[in-house]
């Protein structure tokens, strides 16, 4: 199946949906928080962690992914939510800790559970890896043919519940799809400095299981390789691992200095913005600026009504703290 | 009078590292975003530059590895200094911790030591939510053979850490992020005192008395100790005279120094801010219903957070953990003077 327009510019228009959210996140995350800098004051207290840069791994991937399949996310977790078909006023109106979030504002940014598109992230590193094996094996043992993704980022790839995971998966032959966005970066720690080889999709091929590199951060070839895969979970083939070259635009979370960086590489990395890039491939490919200004501008209408929506929601009553603690 | 030097409890901490490191070659650093970040929360800043990458490692995120490493560091005889920078992350790793670390003195008949110090952030009260706002207390404190410690104050910190690094058993050195003196998180102000430049230490088993009163103990550690302060002062515009005690330690539990104050005062509130069931407040409430022949004038009373996970919303966060104005509300009820609730 080749990747066609409408496919093309779905995945443009949540890219920009993605961004967007992030950039009115950006001062929201500073109100109450100046001249000092405190992580609890404002009506976005905690840390927050962005995902710019990263678009093209959740919308690629996403693309092929219906309601009933189920997502496992990070800590940086907007972008996979929104290529997922998360409710936007509800997801932004938990990240605003409000009643009507989607966990009534328990949860918070790095921990946005929605049911109706089987998708949920967390803030522990590779927790989520475990959980997408289970619900791919209970469509499996049901008979259906849904399947699971694992997002994580390369940090994860070392931590010890990647690799039982991942030799599970396999020795199950679980219809799951692990998905390692490489921004090249843990927090400060860098990939090269902590990660034994070069690329975390050669680890595949130690638990019997295709590993595909997708370089150059790009929506199309991040769609080819996540194509592949999920056909190939969806027809019982079993799991698969692809790692995509990405980049983190913003500090590991607000607020982050980012003095570990070389000197000159965040410039660099502010020229290869991928929506910016995409969008000039599109222009090139014959499709009109007009059509994409649409896009764009509706895209964004949408996330400024959802943020609209949260911040006129009312905040939770401070005695919901002791409900759904148990079922 | 001596010039004053008045520091965070990051930079004690870090002061106190360098100065084990400058001493001891057997001394090193290692865990997440140590190194050229200095820590998540500033407590091992400069050590890279004066120290180098052999002494001073950033882990990859492999916590059962690096920690399971410095227990066999620790066998060998070095004294390494773990950072793992959340207490709520030790699940990962907690085989490493309990089942070989605290045990292996033991399963050596006293042959094999385990001289490491792992240092790890605990609290909440700025939506973190509930995987990093944990405390985590009691669940090391249950424990056998490590011991649990945590400062109030940038002179215990530094004092605390030194005797730390120094002793031979695995010490969970826990920071309060509500008294670190991060540049992205509010302190009480309280916390960042005098430190000397000198070596010392603290010692890691006996109960700080902050502030002597006759009327009823409050015990605190770690920020639950500048709440039952403010609480203190409250009262004592109300008439009640409250004695305060830092524990500093959660294990061993310095039961001695509670209870030689609560003889005096015949009551005590404990407060903390670990979930409340079989947590620190429990172990100390029974430590003294344990007495035989004590008296006391009224009944005893816990103040800690409830047994739910923390939630993200402020409106609700604030509304479950301890404050001051909590502290004194128990006090009066219990003593029975001011408002009844
Ligand atoms: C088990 C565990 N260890 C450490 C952390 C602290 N931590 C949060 S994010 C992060 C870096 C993760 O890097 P990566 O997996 O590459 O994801 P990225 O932040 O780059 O998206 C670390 C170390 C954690 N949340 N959980
Ligand atoms: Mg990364």
């Amino acid at each position: 199946m080749k990747l066609t327009r409408t496919q093309k510019l779905w995945m443009f228009e949540k890219m920009v949906e993605s961004r967007h959210f992030e950039n009115l996140i950006k001062p929201a995350y500073f109100e109450g928080k100046q001249p000092v800098f405190n992580m609890a004051k404002g009506p976005l207290p905690g840390e927050m962690h962005l995902s710019d840069g990263q678009e093209p791994c959740a919308v690629g991937v996403c693309a092929h992914l219906r309601p009933c399949d189920a997502v496992t996310a990070t800590h940086r977790p907007h972008h996979i939510a929104i290529a997922k078909g998360v409710n936007l006023e509800a997801m932004a109106s938990e990240i605003f800790g409000r009643a009507n979030g989607l966990s009534g504002g328990r949860g918070g940014h790095m921990h946005l559970f929605d049911k109706d598109v089987n998708f949920c992230c967390s803030g522990i590193i590779a927790q989520g890896m475990g959980p997408a094996v289970g619900a791919a094996m209970a469509a499996k043992l049901r008979g259906k043919d849904d399947v699971a993704v694992a997002f994580i980022g390369e940090g994860a790839a070392n931590q010890g519940a990647f690799h039982e995971t991942l030799n599970l998966a396999s020795v199950w032959n679980a219809p799951v799809v692990f998905v390692v966005e490489d921004n090249a970066y843990g927090i400060s720690v860098s990939k090269r400095s902590a990660t034994a080889i070069e690329r975390n999709a050669d680890r595949a091929c130690a638990y019997g299981m295709p590993g595909i590199f997708v370089p150059g951060n790009d929506p199309d070839r991040v769609f080819e390789a996540a194509r592949d895969a999920i056909a190939r979970a969806r027809s019982g083939q079993g799991p698969s691992l692809i790692e995509i070259e990405t980049i983190r635009l913003e500090g590991h979370f607000m607020g982050d200095a980012e003095s570990y960086r070389p000197e000159g590489e965040k410039d660099a990395l502010l020229t290869r913005d991928p929506i910016t890039l995409y969008r000039t491939r599109l222009e090139n490919e014959g499709v009109t600026p007009s059509t994409l200004d649409v896009i764009e501008a509706t895209a964004k209408d949408r996330i400024t009504a959802a943020f609209a929506h949260a911040r006129q929601s009312p905040a939770p009553s401070p005695e919901d703290a002791f409900t759904t603690v148990f079922a | 009078m001596e010039k004053k030097r008045k520091l965070t409890i990051a930079k004690a901490m870090s002061e106190a590292i360098a100065l084990e490191m400058r001493t001891s070659p057997d001394v090193l650093v290692m865990g997440e975003d140590i190194a050229k970040m200095g820590g998540v929360f500033g407590n091992t800043q400069g050590l890279l530059d004066e120290f180098g990458p052999d002494r001073v490692r950033d882990t990859p995120i492999s916590e059962t590895a690096f920690i399971g490493t410095a227990v066999g560091m620790a066998a060998a005889g070095m004294k390494p200094v773990v950072e793992l920078m959340f207490v709520d992350f030790f699940g990962v790793c907690m085989d490493a911790i309990y089942n070989l670390a605290a045990k292996q003195s033991y399963f050596s008949g006293g042959n094999v030591t385990c001289p490491m110090v792992l240092m790890t952030s605990v609290g909440g009260g700025y939506g973190d939510a509930g995987q990093h706002s944990q405390t985590l207390y009691a669940t090391f404190g249950h424990l056998p053979g490590m011991k649990v410690v945590m400062p109030s104050n940038a002179y215990d910190a530094k004092g605390m850490l030194a005797a730390a690094i120094n002793d031979p058993n695995p010490v969970i050195f826990m920071y309060h992020k509500a008294l670190q003196g991060m540049g992205w998180l509010g302190t009480v102000q309280r916390s960042i005192v005098h430190v000397p430049e000198e070596h010392y230490t603290v010692p890691l088993d006996k109960a700080h008395i902050v502030r002597e009163g006759q009327d009823i103990t409050l015990v605190g550690l770690g920020h639950t100790v500048h709440l039952a302060l403010d609480a203190a002062a409250t009262l004592e515009s109300q008439g009640i005279d409250a004695e305060v005690i830092d524990l500093r330690s959660i294990a061993p539990l310095d039961r001695d120094t509670i209870l030689a104050s609560v003889k005096k005062t015949g009551t005590l509130i404990s407060v903390d801010d670990d979930y409340h069931s079989y947590g620190v407040g429990a172990e100390i409430l029974a430590s003294i219903a344990e007495q035989e022949n004590l008296q006391l004038k009224a009944a005893p009373k816990r103040i800690s957070y409830p047994d739910i996970p923390v939630p993200f919303a402020p409106e609700m966060e604030h509304h479950v953990l301890p404050n001051a104005n909590k502290i004194v509300s128990a006090a009066q009820r219990i003593l029975k003077v001011g408002e009844h609730v």
